[in-house]
C-alpha cells in the first residue's frame, strides 16, 4: 500500500519538541504532520488517569527551561498554557530537623540560618553567581550552535559571535562556568557552604537524571543546567503545568493544529524513505507510507541515526559517534495515590510546606551512598527522592480531599547487575514508599494507589533509549557543539532534508522546547536558501 | 485604632507576613502569605477568599427606591429587577464620574449599594419628597468574596441557592445556618460569588468555606493578588485608575464615562427618557465626541522588553511586577526621536503571571487610541528612562468563558 506524497514535513514523534517544531513549520506556512507512535501525544510529558480521578504524570512532573519566547511565537497561553508556582521546598533531615525554602529571601535567610549563619548568607551569594552564570549562556539557549568543524564563513562568524559573547564577560563568572562545565558539584558546594543539608539539597540538582554522584566530575553540569530555567525571570525557579506536563503538552498540541499541522496518533514510523541521498518520506509501521521533503526526527540520536536511518547511508564516524553516545539511564520514577497528607513529625499540623519539591537528600554522603549502589549496578538501597504533592499546586489532580505524589528516584540503573527490571519492579517500588516512610511515619497508611516507572519501562513506553530522560546523558562531550556529534549540532544530518529535534540535540532536555524551536528555524532557512 | 473587620480574628491568625493594608480605615490583609502569585493564582485555578468588608455599604429602601435610584445612578436601575445586581457608577452635574459600585436589588422596595467612599450625604440629600430612607449599613454586613473556577463547586456544598445563579444574579439563601446573600460578581473577572453576611455570623461563615474549602485548596487572597486578578479583568479601581469627580481640583483628574471605557452602560440612553444627574453633559459629551482619553489596555512587546535590560547587562524584571502609579506614554522612543509626543498615561501596570506578558490599562488621547496601534510606556531602567513599545488592546485582557457561563 502507499499513499501519495501531500505533506511539505513530516514531524517523526509527538513529544513536546516533536510538536513545538511542527507548530512552527506549520506556522511558516509549511503543510506538517506529527506521527506518534502512542495514543495520546507529550512523549515523556504526559499525564494519565490511572486510576478515576487521580491524575498522573508519568514520566515528567515539572517544567522551568521552557523558553519563553515560544510562549509567545506559539501563542500557548491562548491554547491553555497556565504554568502554576510552587512557592516552597521543604527538605526534611535524618535527625528529623528540615529545611524549608519559601517565597521571600529573608524567610529563606532565617530558615538557613537555623543550620548555619554564613551558609544562610553565602546563600545569597551563590544565587547570585549562578545567576550571572545563567544569565550569561542563556542567549546560547534559543541561538544554533557553531559547527566547530566548519570553515565556512557564517561558521566562522558564529563562533566569533559565541567567543565575542564570552569574552566580554566577567571573570569571575567565566571561572564559575568553567567549574560548573568540567567539575563536580561538590567542589563548587564545599567552597561555599558548611552544612550538610544545605549542600545535599543543592547538589540534588546536580545529579538528577544523569548516572553522576554529587562528587562526580560533571555534576556540576547537570548542576547548573538545572538553574538555568526560569519563571517569569527568576533563574532556578520550578513551575507545575495545570494537570501536569500533560496539560502543557496538549496545549503545544492545539497550538500546532492551530497553525494548521495534522497530528496522527498510533502511527509508528519503521524507517526513512531516502532517494538518491535525499530523504523523501517515512515508511509506517503498517506498511504505509507517507512522503514529504522535509522529515524531522525528534526521537533520540540513538534511534534518529541508527534506527530510522540505514547507518550504511551515513559516515562511519559519525556512526560510531552515535554508537559511543552515552544514554545509561539511571533514574525512575514511582507515583502514589494518597488518600491525604503525610505528616511531618517536627511540624505535626503544618501542610503548607508541601506546595513545591520536597526534597530527599538530606547530605552529599546520602547522595553519593545512594550512587555507590548505581555503581555498581544496582539500584540505591536509599535512594534519592524527588517527590511532590501536585494536588497541593492543582487541585484537579485528584478528587477533593485526595491527593497524588510524584517521586522522582534515584538511582535505578538501565543495566541491572544480577537481576532485572521485570524482577525488580515491585522492589525498587516498596524502597521508595520505605524511604519516604522513614521520614514521613504515617506515609503508609495513605496509599491509595502506586506507580512504579523503571528505566525500561521509559524506554519501552516513551521509547527514549536504556531510558534516559534526556535522550542522551548530559556529560561535557556530549553538549554544545557535541549534541549529539561534533558537525551534526546543527539539527541536519548527512541525509539531506532529515533533520533532528529531539533533547540529544541542542541543548538538552527537560521541557525545554528548545531544540524543536532550532531545529524549525535551521529547517525554514535551508528551504528558503533553496 | 484602625477598624477591624467581621472576619478580623480569622484574618489576624491567617496573616503569615502581617503586611497590612489600610483600606478605608480598615486593616484588610495585603498579602497572607509570601507568595502574592500563589494567591493570585488561587482564583484562575483553585478558589481565592477576599475579605471585601470595608466597602462602604448602603441600604436604600422605600416604595420610590427604584425611581431615586434611576435619577442618581448612571445606568437604568429598570433593567435590574429583583435577584439582579448592577456595576454601576455615579456622576455630577457636569458628566464627570463620581464612584462605582455594585447595586444589588434584593427585594421589590430595596436595594444595596457598595462604595468606595462615603456616600450617605451624597445620596440622602438628593432624596428630596421621595418616598426612601438611605440607610449606612457598611457596620452590619460582612463581604466575602469566593473567587476562582472551583468557587461554585465549594459552595455548592454549603448551600442549594447558588446552582444556577446567574452572572450578576443574586439570591437569599443559608451557609451553615445563617442568612446571607449571595451575588454572582467579583472584582477577579473570573466564575465568582460574593457573599453578605451579618456582622455576627461572619465567623460561622468564614470557618463553614474554609472546611469545604480545603480539598479545593481555597487559598486567603490578599489585595495585592486581587490587583493582579482585577487588571487582568479590566477592572478599573478608584484612586487609582480613576479619581472621584468629587474631589478633584481641575477637571484634568476627572474624567467621564467615555473616557473610562464604560460607555457600554450609557446603551440605550435615547430609548429612557429618565433624568440623571449628569445625564444632559453626558448627552453633550457624546453628541460632540469631547472624549479627550479612550481608556485601553496596552501590551508591552515581550522581546524588546528583554532586549532592553539584557543590553545593560541585567535581568529583566517579571515577577512580581505591579504598579498602579502612572507612568507616562509616548508615541515613539524619545531616545532616538526628540520629535516623540505626549500621547497619555499607564494607571496600571503587571506582569501577568498567566498571560506571561506585561499588561497595562492606560488612558490614551482619542486621536491615538485605535487598536493595534503601537505607543511607547516609559520607564526606569538602570536610573534613566527607557521607552517600551506597547500595542493597544481592548480590554479585558483575560476572559475566561466560566466567568459569565450558565452553571448548574
Amino acid at each position: 500500500m502507499s499513499e501519495i506524497a501531500k505533506y511539505d514535513a513530516i514531524v517523526i514523534g509527538g513529544g513536546h519538541n516533536g510538536l513545538v517544531n511542527a507548530a512552527y513549520l506549520a506556522k511558516s506556512g509549511l503543510k506538517t504532520v506529527v506521527l506518534e507512535r502512542r495514543h495520546l501525544v507529550g512523549g515523556a510529558a504526559i499525564t494519565e488517569e490511572l486510576l478515576p480521578g487521580f491524575q498522573f504524570t508519568t514520566f515528567s512532573y515539572a517544567i522551568s527551561l521552557l523558553r519563553p519566547d515560544i510562549v509567545h511565537d506559539l501563542e500557548l497561553v491562548k491554547h491553555g498554557m497556565m504554568v502554576l508556582p510552587m512557592p516552597t521546598t521543604f527538605a526534611p533531615m535524618e535527625n528529623g530537623d528540615y529545611l524549608q525554602f519559601g517565597a521571600d529571601d529573608y524567610f529563606n535567610y532565617h530558615q538557613i540560618a537555623r543550620h548555619s549563619r554564613k551558609d544562610a548568607e553565602a546563600y545569597a551569594d551563590y544565587s547570585h553567581m549562578m545567576g550571572q552564570v545563567c544569565q550569561l549562556l542563556k542567549p546560547l539557549l534559543s541561538d544554533i550552535p557553531p559547527n566547530i568543524l566548519s570553515d565556512e564563513p557564517e561558521e566562522v562568524a558564529r563562533k566569533a559571535r559565541l567567543a565575542a559573547h564570552l569574552g566580554g564577560a566577567d571573570g569571575k563568572v567565566l571561572t564559575m562556568l568553567t567549574r560548573l562545565l568540567t567539575g563536580s558539584a561538590a567542589e563548587i558546594l564545599d567552597d561555599y557552604f558548611e552544612s550538610d543539608i544545605i549542600k545535599g539539597f543543592l547538589s540534588s540538582s546536580g545529579i538528577i537524571g544523569t548516572k553522576v554522584g554529587p562528587r562526580s566530575q560533571g555534576s556540576g553540569l547537570v548542576l547548573l543546567f538545572h538553574s538555568l530555567g526560569e519563571i517569569d525571570g527568576t533563574f532556578g525557579e520550578w513551575g507545575f503545568h495545570k494537570r501536569g506536563n500533560g496539560g502543557f503538552t496538549q496545549t503545544v498540541a492545539r497550538a500546532a493544529q492551530a497553525f494548521g499541522a495534522e497530528i496522527r496518533l498510533n502511527t509508528a514510523v519503521s524507517q526513512l524513505i531516502t532517494r538518491n541521498g535525499q530523504a523523501v518520506g517515512v515508511a509506517l509501521e503498517n506498511g504505509d507510507e507517507l512522503y514529504a521533503n522535509t522529515i524531522v526526527s525528534a526521537l533520540d540520536p540513538r534511534r534518529t541515526f541508527l534506527q530510522l536511518a540505514d547507518p550504511r547511508e551515513l559516515p562511519s564516524d559519525l556512526v560510531t559517534n552515535i554508537e559511543k553516545f552515552k544514554f545509561q539511564g539511571t533514574s525512575a520514577k514511582v507515583n502514589f495515590a494518597l488518600n491525604g497528607l503525610p505528616t511531618y513529625p517536627a511540624l505535626p499540623n503544618r501542610t503548607d510546606m508541601y506546595r513545591g519539591f520536597i526534597n530527599i537528600g538530606p547530605s552529599m554522603d546520602y547522595l553519593e551512598r545512594a550512587f555507590d549502589d548505581a555503581k555498581y549496578g544496582t539500584f540505591s538501597k536509599r535512594p534519592y527522592l524527588d517527590c511532590c504533592i501536585q494536588s497541593m499546586i492543582d487541585p484537579d489532580m485528584t478528587p477533593p480531599g485526595k491527593h497524588i505524589m510524584s517521586c522522582f528516584v534515584q538511582y535505578a540503573p538501565y543495566k541491572l547487575k544480577d537481576s532485572d527490571w521485570e524482577t525488580e519492579r515491585e522492589n525498587l517500588g516498596d524502597t521508595v514508599q520505605k524511604t519516604f516512610a522513614s521520614f514521613f511515619p504515617n506515609f503508609n497508611d495513605l496509599i491509595l494507589h502506586r506507580e512504579v516507572v523503571t528505566p525500561l519501562d521509559i524506554e519501552r513506553k516513551v521509547g527514549l533509549s536504556e531510558g534516559n530522560i534526556f535522550a542522551g546523558e548530559f556529560l561535557t562531550p556530549q553538549m554544545y557543539f557535541f549534541r549529539p556529534a561534533a558537525g551534526w549540532n546543527q539539527y541536519r544530518t548527512p541525509i539531506k532534508g532529515y533533520y533532528q529535534c529531539g533533547s540529544g540535540t541542542h541543548p538538552g532536555g527537560c521541557v525545554m522546547g528548545a531544540p524543536g524551536q532550532l531545529a524549525a528555524r535551521q529547517i525554514l532557512g535551508d528551504l528558503q536558501k533553496k | 485604632m484602625i477598624k477591624r473587620s467581621p472576619f478580623h480574628p480569622r484574618l489576624v491568625e491567617s496573616n503569615e507576613t502581617m503586611f497590612w493594608d489600610n483600606w478605608v480605615g480598615y486593616a484588610s490583609p495585603t498579602q497572607y502569605q509570601y507568595s502574592t502569585v500563589f494567591e493570585y493564582f488561587s482564583a484562575r485555578n483553585a478558589v481565592a477568599l477576599f475579605d471585601s468588608s470595608p466597602l462602604f455599604k448602603y441600604r436604600i429602601k422605600g416604595a420610590d427606591a427604584t425611581r431615586f435610584l434611576s435619577g442618581v445612578l448612571v445606568r437604568d436601575v429598570a433593567k435590574c429587577p429583583v435577584g439582579r445586581a448592577q456595576y454601576t457608577i455615579w456622576c455630577n452635574d457636569a458628566g464627570f464620574v463620581l464612584e462605582d459600585g455594585v447595586l444589588l436589588h434584593v427585594a421589590e422596595d430595596e436595594y444595596w449599594l457598595t462604595a468606595a467612599e462615603p456616600n450617605l450625604k451624597h445620596f440622602s440629600d438628593l432624596v428630596g419628597r421621595q418616598q426612601v430612607e438611605i440607610s449606612d449599613i457598611s457596620e452590619e454586613y460582612g463581604i466575602l468574596a469566593v473567587q476562582g473556577p472551583h468557587s461554585l463547586a465549594v459552595l455548592r456544598q454549603l448551600t442549594k441557592g447558588v446552582a444556577g445563579l446567574r452572572y450578576f444574579g443574586l439570591t437569599e439563601t443559608k451557609i451553615a445556618k445563617k442568612p446571607v446573600v449571595v451575588s454572582r460578581t467579583g472584582f477577579t473577572g473570573d466564575l465568582g460569588y460574593e457573599i453578605w453576611v451579618k456582622r455576627d455570623d461572619a465567623l460561622a461563615v468564614w470557618d463553614a468555606l474554609r472546611e469545604v474549602g480545603q480539598g479545593y485548596n481555597l487559598t486567603l487572597m490578599g489585595s495585592r493578588a486581587l490587583s493582579m486578578a482585577r487588571i487582568e479583568a479590566g477592572l478599573l479601581l478608584i484612586g487609582v485608575d480613576f479619581a472621584s469627580a468629587r474631589f478633584a481640583w481641575v477637571d484634568a483628574q476627572r474624567e467621564t464615562p467615555q473616557e473610562l471605557g464604560l460607555g457600554w452602560m450609557l446603551k440605550g440612553l435615547a430609548g429612557d427618557k429618565r433624568p440623571f444627574i449628569g445625564r444632559t453633559a453626558i448627552e453633550h459629551a457624546i453628541s460632540h465626541n469631547t472624549a479627550r482619553w479612550q481608556t485601553v489596555g496596552l501590551m508591552l512587546d515581550p522581546a524588546v522588553y528583554e532586549e532592553i535590560h539584557n543590553r545593560q547587562g541585567i535581568i529583566a524584571p517579571k515577577a512580581d511586577m505591579l504598579y498602579q502609579d502612572t507612568l507616562y506614554v509616548y508615541s515613539d522612543d524619545y531616545n532616538v526621536n526628540a520629535n516623540s509626543e505626549y500621547v497619555g498615561y499607564v494607571t496600571s501596570l503587571l506582569f501577568s503571571p498567566l498571560l506571561k506578558r506585561h499588561i497595562a490599562i492606560a488612558k490614551i488621547a482619542s486621536g491615538v487610541a485605535a487598536a493595534g496601534a503601537r505607543v511607547f510606556v516609559e520607564m526606569e531602567v538602570l536610573h534613566r528612562s527607557q521607552y517600551f513599545p506597547a500595542q493597544i488592546t481592548r480590554l479585558p485582557f483575560y476572559n475566561p468563558a466560566r466567568k459569565t457561563a450558565v452553571v448548574e
